[in-house]
């Protein structure tokens, strides 16, 4: 997030896209609610599913599912158009606006409604409402990244930031939500094929010299591979040996078969994780871990905020702390690692990370921090780009709407997306222990919106088939509104019906993210139909009863 | 803070910004009042009337809670008559309820019990008529009481002010007032998404986590600061000890950023998964090709993986091992997982699920 989360519920005005804050972020979803409830804040909703903050919104535009770009330029033509931007902070603090000009004027709100279905006119109200506002802050998530034009749609959100001035102000901003607890700290910390800690790229030679003068080893200046190049590599012969540190790609990556046929390919597996997961299943060693509560450290969250992990309980048997376990290993290597604590961890990474440099345990005792924070009296950083872009004036990039790698066809008439749910989290290692969770959402659902049900003759709370071109799963149907008529939304928690068996391994050319938001499938009643249960709870919660979910399993992988 | 507004209490002079309600003021100068239902964030009702004080010139006794500061304003937080009030009040809440603090989870952070020995109450003058509901115990995370319930109404702001959920609001009248769901259904029936924070606003035992229920007294147990696991936000919280395993989670600090001691369902009844008995244990070690996963040691394992990968790294360079790091893990372990790979093996071939 270019700004924090405190700020949100002060924006006059928030732009909620591809995200479903209430389920995914629900305390930042808490945020949205109260800038629209308590403090008279505006809330726009572009998003093709009907999620809760529909119900807060002041206006809803319902796109067809990988469309944003066109829905943006379309946003910006009518504010061009219009001349609601602002002139004099585009001149002073940007460039490149010719060129945002020029593609934008092609998206005129009559050509955006045939693309994305979202009406010329409520396109108009939004780009009016979004431009009016003093302090507007956009909020998004993988419902803008998970699709192969992932990076065009995040540059096409950063344009309609920067054309309103929305940028390096309090309660403005580009704010993405990020799904998992650290992932923003394990790109901070160099997890990524391409560049150092502190994102030093690997090609530059002088970064390279820094660390490994800093490591004492000669160190590689070719990028590496990306997790699905890891897969293709394995696949091809390439990639020999594979170490799994806390990850689950049997269950979280595109087109699951080929997962696993990468994994067996591999001649060396390691998996070190706290569960016997669906891929510690292949592995050669497996090494047991030690969960948050059994460990010291920082994670890093979505505003940059270092705040501290402190060990609670103790792990179980002879599980270790990961750090200790790397330690062990780095040794082994030949890499000296004399680390005595998480802390002395911290001490290097300092040293080699400016932006985290004025980051000490010490001063995480008294509150967390947030990046950059270069030196030991800086405050943090609440929000970036006050006065400057990093690179200097902000670049607008002119992105044209390129339509999604695979749209519905006869064979597969309908548009598969995927995504969590509130009561669980990932592949659901975690959330499918805990008993509450288990109460309310049991078993993964297929939405679907009551007109392709009654064509399709499925019924609310029969199984249902759901095939693409790479696979096919079972799980039970929800019929409900949420989801738009010709669009089937499934998520990817319960093994039992692996939806990544469905999606498509086509990756954003930049970003390498799968389009995990759009594929084809068709969708017909299963055959071997399971006893009827109710769906919609016992008050029409829409969730299902844990008697319902004990007598009918997913059907996993047919 | 605009201050500027000049005032008495209990004999001392007090400056307060214009915004501030005589509580407010209070607070900021160490002066105690009494609360109950008074729920910072939130709008103050001045149900309770627990905090009522007196102020020169006015007829009745009012609520700090709600009482703007004004400019001369004399007031008195401990006469007979507020204390007299304050007592009718705390007797009536108690008759009114089953309050059994022998096996209530609230015993010991129970804001009706903090009143009653507060006020030296040894029993209420009136007979103790408790209205004899239900226990709600649908579902596993949240139990409700509502005979313990003091209708303070501080859950009903949680939800609709703080969590902006809008599940729950008062319904029925008089003595057959309740706070709930629509339709007084059971949380479990509603549309609740169990983020607990109508069991942390409650002041007494009338909403509850569940399973801390006979997991430690609170001065039995040791609380400790930490960072959610789940998604990005990155809630801080409090996890209560006992014996070596976690009872229950808390908010941490309601002014701590970024959760301001809210929580949703999956930081403060997702945490089964830490001492659950599929964890692994012990080391893993496939010895032959094709065979099973046996137990092993950990020097057996960590060698048997640098040999490994010394061996993959002779025999097809550092690019033919790869590595995925994990963004659940720490910052520390994400530094020293990349510097394993580049430094350890010499290949930039690693990355995490950010993708995914």
């Amino acid at each position: 997030m270019t700004n924090s989360i405190g700020e949100i519920e002060f924006s006059d005005l928030i732009l909620a896209t591809g995200t479903n804050t209430t389920e995914n972020h629900p305390v930042i979803g808490a945020a949205v609610k109260r800038a629209v409830r308590r403090n008279n804040g505006k809330l726009i909703v572009i998003d093709p599913r009907k999620i809760d903050l529909v119900r807060y919104a002041d206006l809803w535009l319902r796109q067809k599912p990988g469309t944003d770009v066109a829905v943006l330029n379309g946003l910006m033509n009518v504010i061009i158009g219009e001349s609601l931007h602002d002139a004099a902070y585009v001149a002073a603090r940007t460039e490149g606006f010719d060129a945002l000009k020029a593609v934008t004027a092609k998206y005129t709100p009559e050509r955006v409604e045939e693309i994305s279905g979202v009406p010329a006119d409520d396109l108009r109200k939004a780009a009016r409402m979004y431009a009016a506002a003093g302090r507007a802050s956009i909020l998004y998530a993988m419902g803008i990244t998970q699709h192969i034009s992932g990076t065009n749609n995040v540059k096409s959100i950063a344009n309609l930031a920067m054309l309103c001035g929305n940028v390096g102000i309090e309660g403005g901003g580009v704010n993405p939500l990020r799904g998992q607890n650290n992932v923003q700290g394990a790109c901070d910390m160099g997890g990524l094929p391409n560049v150092f800690p502190g994102y030093r790229p690997v090609e530059d030679a002088g970064a390279r010299a820094f660390f490994e003068e800093a490591w004492g080893k000669a160190l590689p200046g070719k990028q590496g591979l990306t997790v699905v190049e890891i897969t293709k590599g394995a696949l091809e012969g390439t990639v020999k040996a594979l170490y799994i540190m806390g990850e689950n790609p049997l269950l979280s990556d595109p087109d699951l078969s080929h997962v696993e046929e990468a994994l067996k390919q591999l001649d060396f597996l390691v998996v070190q994780d706290i569960f016997p997961t669906e891929t510690a299943q292949f592995a050669d060693v497996v090494l047991p871990s030690a969960s948050f509560a059994e460990k010291d450290g920082t994670f890093t969250n979505t505003e940059r905020r270092v705040q501290r992990v402190r060990k609670a309980v103790e792990p179980p048997g002879t599980a270790r702390q990961d750090w200790k376990i790397l330690s062990d290993l780095l040794n082994r290597m030949g890499v000296p690692a004399r680390y005595g604590s998480a802390g002395d961890i911290m001490e290097e990474i300092r040293r080699v990370t400016p932006s985290y440099r004025g980051i000490t345990y010490g001063r995480l005792e008294r509150g967390s921090l947030q990046w950059p924070c270069p030196n030991e009296e800086h405050p943090g950083t609440a929000y970036l780009h006050r006065d400057r872009f990093t690179r200097g004036l902000g670049l607008f990039h002119a992105v044209e709407y390129t339509p999604p790698a695979e749209l519905p066809d006869g064979e597969y008439p309908l548009i598969l997306s995927t995504g969590r749910v509130l009561y669980h989290y990932h592949t659901g290692t975690m959330t499918r222990l805990s008993s509450g969770s288990m109460e309310r959402v049991p078993e993964s659902l297929v939405e679907i919106h009551p007109a392709d049900a009654e064509r399709l003759k499925v019924e609310d709370g029969r199984p249902v088939t759901v095939t693409s071109r790479r696979g096919s799963v079972t799980a039970k149907a929800r019929v409900t509104e949420k989801s738009p008529r010709g669009t089937v939304f499934m998520n990817f928690h319960f093994a039992e019906a692996a939806v990544n068996r469905l999606t498509h391994p086509s990756l954003d050319p930049v970003g390498k993210i799968p389009g995990f938001k759009v594929c084809a499938v068709r969708v017909e009643a299963a055959r071997d139909a399971g006893p009827e249960t109710s769906i919609g709870g016992r008050a029409g919660t829409g969730v299902l009863s844990t008697e319902a979910a004990s007598s009918v399993r997913g059907g996993g992988n047919t | 803070m605009e201050r500027g507004v000049q005032l008495t209490i209990d004999g001392r002079s007090i400056e307060a910004a214009v915004d501030e309600t005589i509580l407010d003021a209070a607070r900021r100068y160490g002066i105690f009042i009494p609360t109950l239902c008074f729920l910072e964030r939130t709008t103050a009702v001045g149900a309770c009337r627990v905090c009522v004080v007196e102020v020169a010139g006015s007829r009745n006794l009012v609520a700090s809670c709600c009482m703007p500061v004004s400019p001369g304003m004399v007031v008195r937080t401990d006469t007979e008559k507020v204390r007299a009030a304050q007592r009718m009040i705390v007797e009536l809440l108690w008759a009114s309820g089953d309050h059994n603090c022998l096996t209530c989870e609230r015993n010991g952070s129970c804001a009706l019990q903090d009143l009653v020995y507060f006020f030296r109450i040894e029993k209420p003058r009136f007979e103790i008529q408790p209205p004899g509901y239900p226990v709600e115990k649908t579902n596993t995370m949240i139990q409700r009481d509502l005979n313990k319930c003091v209708l303070c109404g501080r859950c009903v702001r949680a939800c609709n002010e703080i969590q902006v959920n809008e599940v729950l609001d008062f319904f029925m009248r008089g003595s057959h007032a309740k706070v709930g769901p629509a339709f007084d259904a059971d949380y479990i029936d509603s549309s609740c998404v169990f983020c607990g924070e109508c069991a942390e606003a409650c002041p007494v035992g009338a909403i509850t986590m569940k399973k801390a229920r006979f997991g430690g007294r609170p001065w039995e147990t040791r609380t400790v600061r930490t960072t959610c696991a789940y998604c990005g936000v990155g809630c801080q919280m409090d996890l209560s000890i006992h014996e070596g395993k976690i009872v229950s989670v808390k908010g941490g600090g309601k002014d701590t950023p970024p959760n301001r001691g809210s929580l949703c369902v999956k930081g403060r009844f997702g945490m089964d998964f830490i001492g659950h008995p599929s964890r692994l244990k012990t080391p893993l070690v496939r010895r032959t090709k094709g065979g099973k996963l046996e137990e092993a040691g950990w020097e057996e394992a960590l060698d048997l993986i640098a040999s490994k990968f010394k061996a993959v790294r002779e025999a097809r360079g550092p690019d033919g091992i790869a590595g995925l790091s994990s963004a659940r893990c720490t910052n520390e372990e994400n530094y020293l997982f990349q510097k394993f790979m580049r430094a350890g093996i010499g290949t930039n071939n690693v990355d995490h699920c950010a993708r995914l």
